[in-house]
């Protein structure tokens, strides 16, 4: 299938007006040392056929599972509202609203994204996007360094083990530094970040800090003590960066209540859907006095000619069309669309609809937790989560494994998520949402404790009683 | 039409010394190549510059431009009303649209620069 | 644009009101659900987000939608950009549930499906573009950039060559090109162009050396133009123990005819969203996977996608390739705009795409003559051009001093989204125009007699040209003040201005 209009009779028109014969002497200026050859690609598809193919392949992945994975990208309810907008074709055929004129729709959606932003976080400037997550908090980081004119950043290891990586890898070029914060391991605060580690790291007087970085909940579900980490960071003159889930912004304290400095985060939670990983939106705000440090774009709010309101790219010299080889970031393309999915998913569920997504994953969270103890796997920290938690499960890769073949997505076992830490390795990360049934979380509990009495080789304990 | 007391850099700078206080500024031809001007970013009061070194840029709505130091020395203050009306550049470059006040160091460098008919000169060969 | 014309919209804040939006999406949670959070960690004020019904908000973003000017409304003919047709079969791939609702740290035996498309389409990729192998990863061509050049660090460290310092760099590329050397840590040194276009080979020559990581070249270039010399260029490159990256933006010019590997590039990247007609979503999402030959392959991002004996596909595995630059950002790429590109390479096939370039050239040199027939705007390369063309305005603006801005702008009222303007900066008043292979005859011939009437409208009414648009939802803007006073955020006192309607 092709999409083409030419005719042969238009390619004919088209050629004598050139007074060439054949298209391939428009390809002559090509060395014929480097003329391709023949190209290896299975014959072009006819529509029925490619509709054919792509439903088996779909029909290959395994999207029926009762599922409680979350670990930063998390199923919500999705109202099919978004998706008839998206689906207009001046919206996600648009290209970038260079010329505003003729682009105020993107613009204007783009503006209420930011200010959709601007109140769940607090902070007044939020960028068009980032590309996701991770890439923001990498942004976020540098943009601490550019800030403060420093080269080390600290990250706790309650952040996300892929932001936590990106970082690294943005860190490169630039050859900064960074060191990871450790988790306590023990007492009320296990599992978040370990303030007296952090308080030694921030006291060098030869590597000055220009950044925290920790996330709030964290990669284990855990609420930190945030204001208590920004004012170490402040007291030592570093920034502060906050890495938040959104949609827990509806009812947990948003980063401008605890100081934050610059916010970054995940944006697939609101009203976009998995994908097996992208295309996601990167959150990117900070306070005012940072504004010419922020990467991306940036729309604002202005007037025309006849004095109309009207929306525009601004602050464009930051841009790398302009600043080029002294630009802050090389950032082009944004996430346009996926900003406009969360700008009318948070419209269509109003901040009451928000808050009850946010706290009817609380509710079922803590059902979970309570059928999973139940069943022999008791939660591996003490502290407050919000809807997501660590469970203790001996051996918990196999448990995993063959909870899959009951048809159960346990969550993620720790050992995955962060490999290499030998003091994961019995545990696995679960989560619940809005859709999560209890029709769902009673098969989970069921087969679990099966499957944790088959390994202890014993017969069901007691209700309340752990299995070790 | 341009200060003839002023002297003048090739990257359009100009140069106004009063003792050993000099006040630099960019010129009207710069400031129309740029366009409506939007933000400008300079030194904090203490640093020292090296002759036709960057101390600092200037932003209009679709460039950029780095600014070059037209003489050495220590920066005293810039002017801190740009921040609020970075347009006055475009309105008053050589008055109101001063950028930085530096102590010259070396008020030898001044014979280095061009003279407002060289600059003339210069910018009419566009 | 609606039936009696499009408008212009308050915003989602001013259209709120408590109690609008009664309706339920979720049953409602138990009342004492976050009692278990301590207070601390609790938000003390509820944010202030609209409340409004749903038709109310249909309505706000149809309206907005039609301010909006698409590829589904008329021709595009941005240079650089490739505003193909988005085919709409992608648009229900993406959704299909077995795509879209797959969560990406699903165990591998669980996405076999997703995995195999990925898997076919890194071959697909290598194949068009002669590499021996690709990653899907960056999520953006810049990105792909980035992940180019950090590739090309970790090479030369892993060389123990820590002296290859500069980055080569033609001054006509994008401007993503120079921030992203940055970005990895390289100096950019730019290069001239030569009078016909290509690069100066003096000049680069002149430049390469021990310090010399890579050279960045965007091929056919941003003038639209193929590189004449990339024979020599490449070979000049490799003597220098240097790596040739390769700015795929233009692509869709060298389809079947073309392929960097083969010929001799180290390391590439593509942008789906031109060549591969994902959609540019106002600004995105879109993706830039990158291709690099066998000597780079260690250096590819994590985690790449692999196939077993058995036929089955996993992820690779954290630690499994050391040398990896790592990760460049969550998760294994844009998915569901990899699987629209990956829907677009099979409905075409080699011969579908090949046609593809030879349609989109076509078109450009056909619209590049009629131009140059007529003489109202230079054509500062004349002759065969790839997929698109630079036309000047400088010859117009001395004449009449109307500026290429103001013929861009006037393009809208006559029905067009103008094309790229003032890119690249090495020609005057440049306009670049990419009409693509989407486009029909007679919009090609209508486009170029729009044109051609803007011409002598400068000569004979050029305020109206100057003051142009008169027919968009909006008049030229003041930029000046927007970025002067920025205004990022809406907030209460900003409703003292509503907006006026067209």
């Amino acid at each position: 299938m092709v999409y083409g209009p030419h005719t042969p009779d238009d390619r004919s028109r088209m050629l004598a007006a050139l007074g060439i014969s054949s298209v391939d002497e428009l390809f002559e200026v090509i060395p014929p040392a480097v003329r391709a050859g023949a190209i290896d690609l299975p014959p072009g598809l006819t529509e029925l056929e490619l509709m054919a193919r792509l439903r088996t392949l779909a029909g290959h992945n395994r999207v029926d599972l009762a599922s409680f994975l979350g670990a930063g990208v998390y199923r919500h309810h999705l109202p099919p509202v978004v998706d008839q907008i998206l689906l207009r074709g001046e919206f996600y055929t648009a290209y970038t609203p260079y010329q505003p004129e003729i682009s105020q729709g993107t613009l204007q959606t783009i503006y209420e994204y930011q200010s959709l932003l601007a109140e769940l976080t607090g902070l007044d400037v939020v960028s068009a996007s980032h590309y996701d997550g991770a890439t923001a908090t990498a942004e976020a980081a540098l943009m601490t360094c550019r800030a403060t004119r420093r080269e080390r950043v600290l990250v706790s290891r309650g952040v996300h083990p892929q932001a936590r990586q990106t970082l690294g890898t943005y860190f490169a070029g630039p050859d900064f530094a960074f060191d990871e914060v450790p988790l306590a391991t023990e007492g009320p605060d296990a599992g978040t970040t370990d303030l007296a580690a952090l308080a030694r790291l921030l006291d060098d007087p030869e590597r000055p800090v220009a950044g925290v970085v920790a996330a709030q909940p964290n990669v284990l579900g855990l609420l930190e003590p945030m204001g208590e980490i920004g004012r170490l960071a402040h007291a030592a003159g570093a920034l502060f960066v906050a890495a938040v889930e959104p949609v827990s912004l509806a009812v947990l304290a948003p980063p401008a209540a605890y100081e934050a400095d610059i916010a970054a985060g995940e944006g697939q939670p609101l009203g976009i859907p998995p994908q097996y990983g992208g295309p996601y939106l990167g959150i990117l705000a900070c306070r005012d006095s940072l504004v010419r440090q922020i990467p991306g774009r940036l729309i604002g709010m202005t007037s025309d000619a006849d004095g109309r309101r009207a929306y525009v790219m601004t602050m464009r010299a930051r841009e790398q069309d302009i600043r080029r080889e002294k630009a802050a970031s090389n950032i082009c393309t944004n996430q346009a669309l996926c900003a406009l999915a969360a700008a009318v998913y948070v419209a269509a569920l109003g901040p009451g609809g928000l808050r009850d997504v946010a706290a009817t994953g609380a509710a079922r969270a803590a059902e979970l937790a309570a059928a999973l103890a139940d069943a022999g796997a008791p939660r591996l920290h003490p502290g407050p989560y919000l809807n997501e938690f660590a469970v203790r499960v001996p051996d918990a890769i196999s448990v995993h494994r063959r909870l899959l073949h009951r048809g159960i997505l346990a969550g993620i076992p720790l050992a995955e998520l962060e490999p290499g830490d030998p003091s994961l390795t019995d545990g696995l990360l679960v989560c619940a949402t809005e859709t999560t049934t209890p029709e769902e979380i009673e098969l989970f509990a069921w087969a679990l404790r099966d499957e944790l009495s088959a390994q202890a080789g014993v017969p069901v304990a007691g209700i309340g009683e752990g299995i070790r | 039409m341009i200060p003839s007391d002023l002297r003048y850099t090739k990257e359009h700078e100009w140069v106004r010394v009063d003792g050993d206080v000099a006040t630099v500024g960019i010129t009207q031809h710069a400031a129309d190549q740029l366009g409506d001007i939007v933000f400008v970013e300079l030194p904090e009061p203490g640093r020292l510059l090296t002759q036709f070194a960057t101390f600092g840029v200037v932003e209009s709505v679709k460039a950029v431009s780095d600014l070059f130091a037209p003489v050495a020395g220590e920066v005293l203050e810039g002017n801190a009303s740009l921040l609020a009306t970075p347009e006055v550049v475009n309105s008053d470059p050589y008055g109101a649209g001063w950028m930085l006040r530096i102590r010259l160091s070396d008020p030898g460098q001044l014979e280095q620069l061009l003279d407002a008919a060289a600059y003339e000169a210069l910018t009419a060969e566009g | 644009m609606s039936v009696t014309g499009p408008k212009l919209q308050p915003t989602l804040f001013e259209l709120s009101g408590t109690g609008r939006a009664a309706g339920r999406r979720i049953p409602a949670p138990p009342a004492d659900a976050l009692d278990r959070l301590p207070a601390a960690a609790r938000r003390a004020v509820p944010p202030a987000l609209p409340e409004v019904d749903e038709a109310s908000l249909v309505r706000h973003y149809v309206n907005l939608s039609q301010l909006n000017w698409g590829v589904d409304t008329g021709f595009y003919p941005l240079g650089s950009c490739t505003m193909k047709y988005n085919p709409k079969v992608n648009e229900w791939a993406a959704r299909l549930p077995g795509f879209a609702a797959l969560h990406p740290l699903a165990p591998d035996e669980t996405a076999q499906g997703t995995l195999e498309m990925l898997w076919e389409l890194e071959r697909d990729l290598a194949e068009i573009s002669g590499m021996d192998a690709v990653t899907l990863q960056p999520a953006a061509g810049a990105q792909g950039e980035l992940t180019g050049m950090l590739v090309v660090r970790a090479y030369h460290r892993a060389r123990r060559d820590l002296e290859r310092t500069d980055v080569l760099i033609p001054d006509s590329a994008h401007g993503t090109n120079p921030a992203t050397a940055s970005m990895a840590g390289f100096r950019t040194v730019n290069i001239p162009s030569a009078p016909d276009g290509g690069v100066d080979l003096e000049a680069f020559r002149a430049a390469l050396g021990s310090h010399t990581a890579a050279i960045m070249i965007t091929n056919p270039s941003t003038l639209g133009l193929f590189e004449r010399r990339i024979v020599e260029l490449l070979e000049l490159v490799h003597a220098a123990g240097a790596l040739a990256y390769m700015d795929g933006a233009n692509l869709n010019a060298i389809l079947g005819r073309f392929r960097p590997g083969e010929a001799g590039f180290d390391v590439m990247h593509f942008n789906v969203h031109k060549t591969f007609s994902t959609p540019h979503g106002g600004g995105g999402p879109g993706a830039g996977p990158v291709g690099v030959r066998e000597p780079l392959i260690p250096f590819l991002p994590a985690p790449r996608v692999l196939r077993e004996l058995g036929g089955t596909f996993r992820l690779e595995r954290p630690g499994e390739r050391p040398a990896s630059i790592g990760r460049m950002r969550g998760h294994v790429g844009n998915v569901g705009i990899l699987l629209r590109a990956w829907a677009y390479i099979r409905a075409h096939g080699a011969d579908g795409l090949r046609e593809v370039s030879d349609d989109a050239v076509l078109a450009a040199n056909y619209l590049r003559g009629r131009l140059e027939a007529d003489g109202a705007y230079e054509v500062p390369y004349p002759g065969p051009c790839a997929h698109e063309f630079i036309a000047s305005g400088a010859g117009l603006k001395r004449a009449t001093g109307v500026r290429t801005l103001d013929v861009a702008k006037r393009l809208i009222d006559k029905g067009y989204h103008p094309p790229t303007i003032y890119f690249p900066h090495t020609v005057d008043e440049a306009m670049l125009i990419e009409p693509t292979e989407t486009e029909r005859l007679e919009t090609l011939d209508a486009f170029a007699d729009a044109l051609l009437e803007i011409a002598r409208e400068a000569h004979e009414t050029p305020e109206l040209v100057t003051s142009a648009p008169h027919s968009a939802p909006v008049r030229r803007l003041d930029e000046a003040t927007a970025a002067r006073q920025p205004n990022l955020r809406w907030r209460p006192e900003n409703r003292a201005e509503p907006p006026r309607p067209g």
